[in-house]
């Protein structure tokens, strides 16, 4: 069949595409999670809000479980010195997340003002907070994060909760907020009517360039300021995964040599640069599809632009460089990442196809009147 | 070195969240298909009740899958969060079905409750009658890959360990989804689910037929939910009888905890019925024992031992010094040693390379544990006897109860005479949590039973946790507990106000509360 190499690229390239599907799909219903309660004036524009995403958060939030079950299935040791290192914030993620299956179900079931508004505040919490802290955590991975093994590869993280929260890091975090805002605001233009498709106008308008910006602040600092990580020995791409038998040196411009060395790569940070000038225009002149799909391909653009910086590592480490985790050396045995493969390539399209489907059949946009006709049967 | 408390408290918290989770994942079970059989008579008989039923039965389960959903996002980063190594060490083979599961199970499931909910409009009557068996297909596939991936912790097979990786490999995929243990413990657990879910169904009917409101609709709700139960009680108790064949094949130090079978005894063991187990003095007391039943429910056999707790710890005493030595191999190869003597050594041995690493509670180095030590580990072999067996028993006795009260409902709701006996609709209505209680009961079986192991002679569970601080478990369990508890008190607060309005609460203008008002 096909190599371990091979296998072990194709999998870099589907986690990449798992994220990028988790942050285009349930991007834009923690972004109108996130905004609820300053974008919808009253309960009916909230309702309308919620109604948007109703029938599709829950199935968009499998984006998020499945990249969880691929990265734990894919690479196995990421994952676990990822969330482990990562244990308080992965903790807070968790308790955001809580709060929107319960808060989409449960905030309608009543009508009583007190009610609703504590669950609006929770839908808005479980959409900022969940970006803010994946943000923070990829803007740590550019940095390196301070784990080490023993000799039988139990990992020890020497950082905590405030560590991560250092500048970079929190211009991270922004940015992945400002990017599923921005998802959330052109979702709305697409799906809303009259008055409040201008408003979404005008919010997507703030955040794509909102977006822009701190893109462009964080390209020059990781330019600048940043030093990233390089291998100083040959990695064997076809031995068994051991992370601990090559070399790392740290230096000034690491990040960079990918987009030299392929410079075909070159098309996504112009990808993340252009996406929201065209957001911009779009909204503008009321192309709200187009909008949408400018805005996706933005999320593309940067997702892949960090995984392009850092290829081939994925955690690097910052007190014991040479034991990084790499795409090449901390994945799945050849044989698993062969059944995962076979897995994919049955299900994925058929997920695809009725995830379509689905958005076919609930097509269209919704406006007050229907939400004030239908309290029953809607959230 | 590892932090006793730390593997404390970790497991507390993941049983805390495993059993919270489990509260609503057998309703969720249970309900989809309770559902989707009542949409099917909707589409086939075009009336309008069991549509009404779809949809009042639907808001209910609404209320309960929107907790399952949210407990079970918990499960799956705690395996990240608090056991690291475990991911590490076995994730290569644990990790596969999770991932397929979510693939193949959590997509369809999620996106198809959507349309569910949302669809009715929007779908014709047979799409959405698809769309609503999609939802319970989907379900009861999530339930078929996370047993895969338990029934491999309980039996690991299909899977080698590597040296190179220090990790267990897979090498079989078809081994892994086929494990005996895997697939009995799959339609066991399902079948207990759909118990659940027809209780839930019949408890609530019982209550508006003791109230004489909406009884068309409680009297077909009742039947439907009475026949499915009884079925499913049934499939539970064989499939129960399985599992426990099963378990005493693969892991006879469950089986003989559960059972508190002390010594090996002649075949067929007598089965100790009821009594008071002493996990200090190893004895039994007030035992009331019943000859050769255990012999056969666990051997099928007359002549085949049930191997008793002080034959095992004889047995594994022996384990963990071939573990020793398949440690000290292993430390060799690791440390560049990679002669072909020391590697058919290590090959040898490694079977018992993680009865080796259960010194590690000891010694940091293994290979230079004492004798004490060894005898010390070996006893820690056997979980505590008393919390299995009466865990156990609670589990069987309200199997034994359901069956009985799923018979009588169903022969009592084919003759119509219900209404005439308020006593057993009492009965009925108070029973709704019975399910509940029996399957808590028997995770509790199945995992404190699997101790100390989190995969069964591979990988011992205070290896398998994160290297966390105290305070960042204290933290988290603090954090979840509140969330869980506020959870609970709105769930039940809502459930309890939908299910008293019934299906009022659709707003048809067809039951009660509303034609009184206009009355």
């Amino acid at each position: 069949m096909i190599d371990y190499e091979a296998l072990r690229f194709i999998w870099w390239i589907l986690l990449g595409v798992l994220f990028v599907g988790f942050a285009v799909t349930d991007g834009f219903d923690m972004g109108v999670g996130a905004l609820l309660p300053f974008f919808g004036k009253n309960d009916t524009e909230r309702r309308v809000m919620i109604n948007t995403i109703a029938p599709h958060w829950d199935g968009n939030q499998v984006w998020l479980i499945t990249a969880g079950g691929a990265l734990f299935a894919a690479w196995p040791t990421v994952f676990g010195v990822s969330f482990s290192g990562f244990y308080l914030a992965m903790v807070i993620v968790l308790l955001a997340l809580y709060l929107r299956p319960v808060g989409f179900d449960y905030r309608s079931k009543l009508d009583n003002t007190r009610w609703r508004k504590s669950w609006d505040w929770a839908l808005c919490v479980g959409g900022f907070v969940p970006p803010l802290i994946i943000g923070v955590a990829f803007g740590n991975l550019l940095q390196g994060v301070p784990f080490k093994f023993d000799d039988i590869m139990r990992a020890t993280y020497e950082g905590n909760l405030l560590g991560l929260l250092n500048p970079f890091g929190i211009l991270s975090g922004l940015m992945c907020v400002a990017m599923f805002l921005m998802q959330g605001s052109v979702w709305l233009q697409m799906k809303t009517t009259a008055e409040m498709r201008q408003r979404a106008s005008k919010y997507s308008l703030v955040f794509a360039f909102i977006v822009l910006a701190l893109f462009v602040i964080a390209g020059a600092w990781l330019y600048m300021g940043i030093d990233g990580y390089a291998l100083a020995s040959v990695i064997d791409h076809n031995a068994p995964s051991n992370p601990m038998v090559k070399k790392v040196v740290v230096e000034a411009g690491a990040w960079m040599v990918n987009f030299d060395k392929y410079p075909v790569t070159q098309i996504f940070p112009l990808l993340a640069l252009a996406g929201p000038v065209l957001v911009m225009l779009m909204s503008k002149f009321n192309r709200s599809g187009f909008a949408f799909l400018f805005s996706s391909l933005t999320v593309l653009g940067v997702i892949v632009t960090c995984g392009v910086m850092m290829f081939p590592f994925v955690m690097p480490s910052s007190i014991d460089p040479n034991v990084s985790l790499t795409m090449w050396d901390a994945t799945a045995s050849k044989f698993t990442l062969e059944v995962m493969t076979v897995a994919a390539a049955i299900f994925v399209p058929i997920v695809l196809a009725y995830t379509l489907w689905g958005y076919y059949k609930m097509f269209g946009r919704i406006d007050s009147k229907f939400v004030e006709s239908n309290t029953t049967s809607l959230y | 070195m590892i932090v006793d408390q730390v593997v404390e408290l970790s497991r507390f918290q993941f049983a805390l969240t495993a059993m919270y989770h489990f509260l609503f994942v057998p309703l969720t079970l249970g309900l989809t298909f309770l559902l989707a059989i009542m949409e099917s008579l909707y589409v086939m008989t075009k009336r309008e009740i069991y549509k009404d039923m779809t949809k009042f039965w639907g808001k209910l389960f609404a209320i309960n899958f929107a907790l399952g959903v949210t407990t079970g996002l918990a499960m799956e980063f705690q395996f990240g969060t608090n056991w690291a190594y475990y991911s590490h060490y076995v994730g290569d083979i644990f990790g596969a079905p999770l991932a397929i599961e979510a693939l193949m199970a959590f997509f369809l499931e999620s996106t198809m409750v959507g349309l569910f909910f949302f669809g009715w409009d929007r779908l014709s009557k047979h799409q959405h009658l698809a769309v609503t068996w999609l939802v319970a297909i989907g379900t009861n596939l999530s339930a078929l890959w996370i047993l895969v991936a338990n029934g491999w912790m309980q039996n690991p097979v299909g899977s080698v360990f590597d040296y190179q990786t220090m990790r267990m490999e897979m090498v079989s995929f078809m081994d892994v989804v086929l494990n005996p243990v895997a697939q009995v413990k799959f339609v066991h657990t399902i079948a207990s689910g759909y118990v659940a879910g027809a209780m839930f169904v019949m408890s609530i009917s019982a209550f508006y037929l003791l109230k004489k409101r909406d009884i068309a609709f409680a009297r077909r709700s009742f039947a439907i939910a009475a026949s499915f139960g009884l079925a499913s009680i049934l499939l539970v108790m064989v499939m129960g009888d399985e599992s426990g064949y099963e378990v005493g094949k693969v892991q006879p130090v469950k089986l003989a905890a559960m059972e508190a079978e002390w010594n090996t005894e002649p075949a067929p063991a007598a089965m100790t019925v009821f009594g008071f187990p002493n996990d200090q003095t190893m004895t039994t007391e007030a035992a009331v024992k019943v000859p050769y039943v255990m012999g056969l429910i666990a051997t099928r056999s007359t002549d085949t031992p049930v191997m008793g707790i002080h034959q095992l710890i004889e047995r594994n005493a022996v384990r963990i010094r071939n573990g020793m030595k398949a440690y000290g191999y292993l430390t060799q190869l690791r440390a560049g040693d990679k002669s072909p003597e020391v590697q058919a050594a290590f090959d040898k041995t490694k079977v018992d390379l993680g009865y080796g690493l259960l010194l590690k509670a000891y010694t940091n180095k293994v290979v230079d544990a004492t004798d004490a030590q060894v005898a010390a580990a070996a006893r820690m072999t056997i979980p505590n006897v008393a919390p299995l067996f009466f865990s156990f028993r609670v589990m069987v006795g309200i199997g034994m109860l359901l069956m009985l009260i799923f018979a009588y409902s169903f022969w009592q709701s084919a003759r119509d005479k219900l209404q005439t006996q308020p006593w057993f609709l009492r009965l009925v209505l108070f029973s709704l949590p019975l399910p509940l209680i029996a399957i808590e009961c028997g995770w509790f079986v199945a995992e404190y039973g699997r101790q100390p192991w989190t995969i069964t002679d591979v990988l011992p569970t205070i290896m398998s946790a994160s290297t966390l601080s105290v305070a960042d478990l204290w933290t988290s369990i603090i954090a979840i507990s509140a969330f869980y508890t506020v959870f609970l008190i709105i769930e039940v607060f809502l459930m309890v106000k939908f299910a008293k309005q019934g299906p009022s609460s659709l707003h048809t203008g067809r039951y009660h509360f509303e034609q009184q008002q206009d009355a």
